[in-house]
């Protein structure tokens, strides 16, 4: 018996045209589904005797809405569409590795990478739609011109390492369940599979919490980012 | 020695002296932690969540030890 692991390798399922499609982007797709339909399912006769479901709904938008607001202490709602989903795609996302058959999509490279570019680019954006361009280029230049490379530099690699902390997490427990499997037998990597949903959560949690964190600091006037 | 041995060793190198001092930090961090709850349980909140961005800023240096590791492991330029 041989391991057969392989960190930064993806499964290609199909190819669309020229496109291969992997076995996460598949996952992707199925979560975003489901997530479509109970969003639809929710909202569909949304009032305000709505019943158990659009009720469970509001009570987790509010929930998150309330934690992004003490974090970036001003109105929460013009940044909630992006932070909301990113954690309800995340939570869902990492849980997906512990269904028998599944990886995390979240376990593979590119996902957190695109994850952490779309944080990026939108704390650029809702820093420049907040402050005006110029507004917003000035903070670079704070506390003083000469740090302007190290405030460029900042920026690229704080989002580097949320990529790298995201896929390290994910990966690497993915792959210690692997070889445990493969050291032990088949009911010892239960207690890991376990400790597995914790950190799938406290991942997804994270991540949200320092996109928040680098939303709050491009949109407010004093803290520097 | 070949390249292959040497990885081997680095990457097992990497991991076990870069797992030190975050394992240190993070110590501190919670303990710091656990005193200020323990002195004002209102901020509880503030202070795990907090916490939880500070601890995730720490582990980053293991989690960049363990893909140096990994890409020492797997996808080594040296070894073809």
């Amino acid at each position: 018996m041989k391991l057969q692991l392989h960190p930064l390798q993806t499964k290609v399922l199909f190819h669309l045209g020229p496109v291969p499609i992997s076995n996460a982007v598949v996952t992707t797709w199925v979560i975003i589904a489901m997530l479509v339909g109970l969003s639809w399912l929710a909202m569909r006769h949304a009032k305000v005797r709505g019943g158990w479901l659009p009720a469970t709904v509001e009570v987790g938008v509010e929930a998150i809405a309330d934690q992004i607001k003490s974090v970036i202490q001003s109105d929460p709602w013009p940044y909630l569409p992006l932070l909301g989903t990113l954690f309800i795609y995340l939570v869902f996302a990492n849980l997906s590795g512990d269904l028998p058959g599944l990886v995390a999509p979240t376990a593979h490279i590119e996902t957190p990478a695109a994850l952490a570019l779309i944080v990026f680019f939108s704390v650029q954006f809702f820093g420049i739609r907040r402050q005006g361009l110029k507004g917003y280029a000035a903070r670079y230049l704070q506390p003083n011109p000469l740090l302007l490379p190290l405030n460029l530099l900042a920026q690229v690699t704080r989002s580097f390492s949320m990529m790298v902390r995201l896929f390290g997490n994910m990966m690497s427990h993915e792959f210690i369940i692997a070889i445990i499997l493969f050291l032990a037998g088949l009911f010892v990597p239960v207690p890991f599979m376990l400790l597995g949903i914790l950190i799938g959560l406290i991942q997804a949690f994270i991540f949200t919490v320092l996109a928040t964190v680098y939303v709050g600091g491009a949109v407010s006037a004093t803290t520097t980012g | 020695m070949t390249v292959e041995m040497l990885s081997i060793i680095g990457a097992a190198v990497a991991v076990s002296v870069g797992a030190i001092g975050p394992a240190f930090a993070e110590g501190r961090a919670i303990a710091a932690a656990m005193e200020a709850m323990a002195r004002q349980p209102e901020a509880s909140g503030t202070i795990s969540r907090t916490l939880f961005v500070g601890l995730a800023m720490i582990e980053t240096m293991a989690i960049y030890c363990l893909v140096v590791a990994l890409l020492l492991l797997y996808a080594n330029p040296y070894v073809r």
